[in-house]
């Protein structure tokens, strides 16, 4: 159980994936201007990250190793991906409409998103088992809600303080994502 | 021949993929930490967007366009498996220090844009033009990053010593807040240059119509 919580900590604010390891900065960037986008983005971010763990890691440990297909590996990772979010599409509108319409929209997006190939790759190469999998999947894509809260909170304060001339536009985004990832380097030594 | 050198150069300056598009930005600011790995991950990027390019701009007439997008993605990932194999075959040290960005090659946003909005509607030669522009635009951006970067945070270019022995380096600068903060120090720079380029464009404009009036 503790080997899960460090696995899941350090997944969510030591190595946050998006202002210590940059992955998913398109989305975090381009989705983060309204605080409501940002956690509709968020939520359906984790939803299909813990989603397309529990499927490819399965497929990667009973199909591909047997088989001696590891090499396939990408293809077959984006392949699950991208299917299972059309799945995942098409029974929430038919079946749940209420979540459907909260991030229905943002499930299109999320095929290229790298965080999501990303956790579904790092828990093959860290040699995760399936439950320690899910809980560092858990982990990254809270992590990843996380900056998008934080970042979509401050570009609102933002639109009525004064930015330097030279940081306006993306800059100052970038500028700001600098200064969380400071504050995050002080949680670094919160796990040995 | 002309009309392939603009192309080229759209993709190299006022295209620029990390600058002007801001698009692909995970691994421009993750591998940056020094010059090689910034070289490698430019060269690899430039591999499989040109070979993707060139593959699907051959095939356009074949592809159906409802189901393109998977065909795309198919085509994308071959060339990066290969790249990675390749990668830790022959580089394993590189291949190590950047981890999980090379597989990440193939949802990379330039790639996918490019193909979609490029590839799939030309002939093969300004495809080519396109592919080698915006590989090279985005190498010389991870070189200039890393270059800034490297130098300021462990006082050494490509591994070698460059700063004198009594330089201290500025940890910040290689660690992850010290590349948002390069990068967007590039971004805007970027933005002061086109600026300056469109007002004299402008001038010049002004200037001809006058001497026309």
């Amino acid at each position: 159980m503790m080997e899960l919580g460090k696995i899941f900590l350090l997944a969510l604010l030591v190595n946050n994936i998006v202002v210590m390891r940059f992955i998913a900065l398109c989305s975090y960037i381009g989705m983060t201007s309204d605080l409501g986008q940002s956690m509709g983005m968020g939520y359906a971010v984790t939803f299909v990250t813990v989603l397309a763990t529990a499927a490819t890691w399965p497929i990667y440990h009973y199909i591909l190793v047997p088989l001696n297909l590891t090499f396939l590996q990408i293809l077959i990772f984006i392949l699950v991906i991208a299917s299972l979010v059309q799945l995942v599409e098409f029974y929430l509108k038919k079946n749940v409409p209420g979540l459907y319409s909260a991030m229905g929209i943002y499930l299109p997006l999320i095929t290229t998103n790298c965080a999501i190939l990303a956790v579904t790759f790092e828990n093959i190469s860290f040699k995760y088992n399936f439950i320690q999998s899910i809980a560092y999947s858990v982990g990254v894509s809270l992590g990843y809600l996380l900056a998008m809260i934080l970042l979509a909170g401050i570009r609102e304060r933002m639109k009525t303080s004064p930015v330097p001339k030279f940081l306006q536009g993306t800059p100052i985004l970038f500028m700001a994502t600098a200064l969380i990832g400071v504050a995050f380097m002080g949680f670094s030594g919160l796990i040995k | 021949m002309k009309k392939l050198y603009s192309i080229f150069k759209q993709g190299i300056i006022f295209d620029n993929p990390l600058l002007m598009l801001m698009i692909g930005l995970c691994s421009a600011i993750a591998v940056t930490t020094n010059v090689s790995n910034g070289i490698g991950m430019g060269l690899a990027m430039t591999f499989v967007l040109l070979f993707s390019e060139v593959i699907i701009s051959l095939f356009r007439k074949l592809i159906p366009t409802t189901i393109r997008i998977p065909i795309f993605i198919i085509v994308i990932a071959a060339f990066t498996t290969m790249v990675d194999l390749v990668m830790k075959a022959y580089f394993p040290d590189l291949s190590k220090s950047m981890g999980v960005f090379i597989p990440l090659i193939v949802v990379n946003c330039i790639i996918m844009g490019r193909v979609e909005a490029f590839a799939s509607k030309q002939k093969l030669a300004s495809v080519i033009a396109d592919g080698l522009g915006m590989g090279l635009g985005y190498t010389w951006v991870l070189i200039a990053i890393a270059a800034v970067r490297e130098l300021l945070g462990s006082g050494t270019l490509a591994g070698i010593q460059v700063m004198p022995a009594s330089y201290q380096p500025i940890l910040f600068f290689i660690l992850p807040p010290g590349g948002f903060f390069v990068f967007s120090l590039f971004i805007s720079l970027n933005i002061w240059l086109k600026k300056k380029m469109e007002a004299s464009a402008k001038n010049k404009e002004l200037v001809t119509k006058k001497e026309a009036a």
